[in-house]
């Protein structure tokens, strides 16, 4: 049992994230092999790697989506490895699908609305939402930051791929996020959208950290202080993104001969 | 309060205007009705489609709004029914408690959400015909558990005279109170399911339905949710069960046999299950056919009693024609005529050919 000193110091300090030797199993098959992994509180990270490298998994690890099958997750200095999804986005953590995973018989509106709602009281609330309800306010606010309020009452399943994509970006943004897992957000993006993506990236408030996993690498470099590189699901390399970039090994492993280094 | 009243009774205007006009007429008509439609027709076909109606719109809420096919409804139904019988007054006096009516209707209500909850609680962590399994499971268990148990369920007869309370004096079995009594029931649900469609309950319901995952990930306890939702469908199945007992003016395991739970399905599928009107339209649809098709089967020389083999073929028709029932098929309607006015519209109709 620590003190009450040592768990006031362990507060102050904590990292944003802290996972400790996780492994997860699917079948006989390993996801990822003892995962440890440090990202401080408003620190911004890239993590690469190829496909099947454990990516997606390890969002979805700390998410909740799967449990790993070993190890620890710490949520700013709470253990949450045994919560349900749902109560570790109520502590501030927040993440986008790589696939868009909106609710495509709503509206834009409503899909924010509820992103709002599900970290706030009143989830089951039998009342209608007024126009003037704060959270409604908030929720015109993030379309408004995502360039979506000319399109806010068309239905999810009538928008763009790029607009689909930018509305993922909002319902993540809901609420007092902490820490946020962008899941490849510029999939599928047009230049103009990629560079509209970098800017909502860049002015996200300093005290908001997130991972990014995104293969373009201009895109992911741009927006991140840290690179974790991941292969067969284990880290395999960790530093600034320009030692990340230069490193030999990286090159030949991820980055191929098809880049060659022209990011210099 | 006088310096309210400016801003609250334009915003009621406002509400109102958004009726459109072909509700009204209904409206009008439905409360009209009572004056050229005889007993027959209040009783037997409208009071029963409105009961049908409200036990078909319960499952509606669970499969339109909540992406849930459950085939307990009609069970939390006939449950609500039982204890009016066990509770109230009935015709079999060593059982029934005789309590009155303010205490046994809300207890009614509440025991049959009670089970309806549970069932879900139960049924939500399983998807698709998993959830249609253990819903049909459970129903099939009532069914077989109120034919054997003679203590509580008097077994195999039931119970009969089950009447409602005489309030304000009137026979609420008579034609007309009867006609009103139902037609107010399925209006209340009627609104309550539309209101709560927009409530931030009704739209987390729908994000469930949508993308379960993606509501775990904003926050939202799904399991939460989709029980809650078997609660209020069931409170509306309740009061269509107790209704149907009282018009029957019997409980018997048959009231919800497997064929009864099914026919639900088929009023819901039939009338259509993205809008709460839909189930209501498959009502009217089932008692119209149950009640005529027996005539028009004989005038063909057919078997009456063959009704359900009409029943059954405009199920399929309808399942085959519009996936999204009766109502669908009024949406694609309506879509084709608005084109086609377009297109006759002058100056349009000389651009083409």
């Amino acid at each position: 049992m620590p003190s009450v000193a040592e768990r006031l110091s362990a507060a102050g300090t904590a990292n944003a994230l802290h996972l400790r030797g996780v492994t997860r199993m699917f079948g006989a098959l390993a996801a990822l092999t003892d995962v440890t992994l440090s990202v401080r509180s408003g620190e911004r990270r890239a993590v690469l790697g190829s496909n099947g490298a454990g990516k997606t998994t390890l969002f979805n690890c700390i998410t909740g989506d799967f449990p790993p099958s070993s190890g620890t997750i710490r949520f700013f200095g709470e253990d949450v490895t045994g919560f349900p999804p749902h109560e570790r986005i109520r502590r501030g953590l927040r993440r986008t699908y790589q696939i868009s995973a909106l609710f495509t018989g709503l509206s834009v509106i409503d899909n924010v609305y509820l992103a709002c709602r599900g970290v706030s009281r009143g989830r089951f609330s039998m009342l209608r939402p007024r126009g003037d309800d704060g959270l409604m306010q908030s929720a015109l606010a993030l379309v408004e930051a995502v360039h979506l309020t000319d399109v806010k009452d068309q239905r999810v399943s009538e928008l763009s791929h790029g607009q689909q994509r930018q509305l993922e970006v909002a319902l993540a943004l809901a609420g007092a996020p902490r820490f946020i897992l962008f899941d490849e957000p510029a999939a599928g993006l047009s230049p103009t959208e990629r560079q509209e993506l970098v800017e909502i990236l860049t002015s996200l408030p300093k005290h908001i950290g997130y991972i990014i996993i995104e293969h373009d690498m201009d895109v992911a470099l741009r927006v991140v202080e840290s690179v974790t590189m991941m292969h067969n699901g284990r880290i395999f390399k960790e530093g600034r993104p320009e030692e990340i970039e230069s490193d030999p090994e990286v090159q030949e492993l991820y980055l191929g001969g098809a880049h060659g280094g022209g990011h210099a | 309060m006088a310096h309210v009243l400016p801003t609250t009774a334009p915003q009621r205007l406002v509400v109102l205007e958004r009726i459109p006009t072909p509700v009204w007429g209904i409206a009008l008509l439905l409360l009209l009705m009572p004056a050229f439609a005889n007993n027959f027709v209040l009783f037997q076909i409208f009071g029963w489609s409105f009961i049908l109606g409200m036990i078909a719109l319960s499952l509606m809420v669970l499969a339109g709004y909540g992406g849930m096919v459950s085939l307990i409804q009609m069970t939390v139904a006939a449950l609500a029914g039982y204890v009016v019988a066990i509770l109230g007054t009935s015709g079999v006096p060593q059982i029934s408690l005789g309590w009155p009516w303010w205490l046994h209707i809300p207890l009614a209500i509440l025991i049959a959400t009670l089970f309806g909850t549970l069932v879900g609680a139960l049924a939500v962590r399983t998807e698709g015909i998993y959830t249609i399994m253990i819903t049909l499971a459970i129903a099939a268990a009532f069914f077989y558990f109120t034919r054997q148990n003679y203590v509580i369920f008097n077994g195999y007869t039931g119970f009969n005279n089950v009447i409602p309370p005489a309030l304000f004096g009137v026979d609420w079995r008579q034609p007309v109170p009867f006609y009103y009594l139902t037609l107010v029931c399925a209006a209340l649900s009627y609104v309550a399911v539309v209101w709560m469609a927009r409530t931030p309950f009704g739209l987390a319901l729908q994000g469930v339905r949508d993308n379960p995952r993606r509501m775990s990930a904003l926050g939202f306890s799904v399991t939460a949710h989709r029980i809650l939702a078997y609660s209020f469908a069931s409170a509306i199945a309740a009061v269509g069960g107790i209704l149907l007992v009282w018009q029957n003016a019997q409980v018997v395991p048959g009231t919800a046999g497997i064929p009864q739970v099914i026919d639900i399905l088929v009023i819901a599928v039939v009338g259509g299950l993205a809008h709460p009107i839909g189930p209501f339209i498959g009502a009217l649809i089932y008692a119209l056919l149950s009640v005529f098709a027996s005539d028009i089967l004989l005038a063909f020389g057919m078997a009456g009693e063959r009704f359900k083999l009409a029943v059954g073929l405009g199920f399929l028709a309808v399942v085959f024609f519009s996936p999204d029932g009766v109502l669908g098929l009024w949406q694609r309607l309506r879509a084709r005529m608005q084109r086609r006015e377009r297109d006759l519209r002058p100056g349009n109709g000389e651009a083409r050919p």
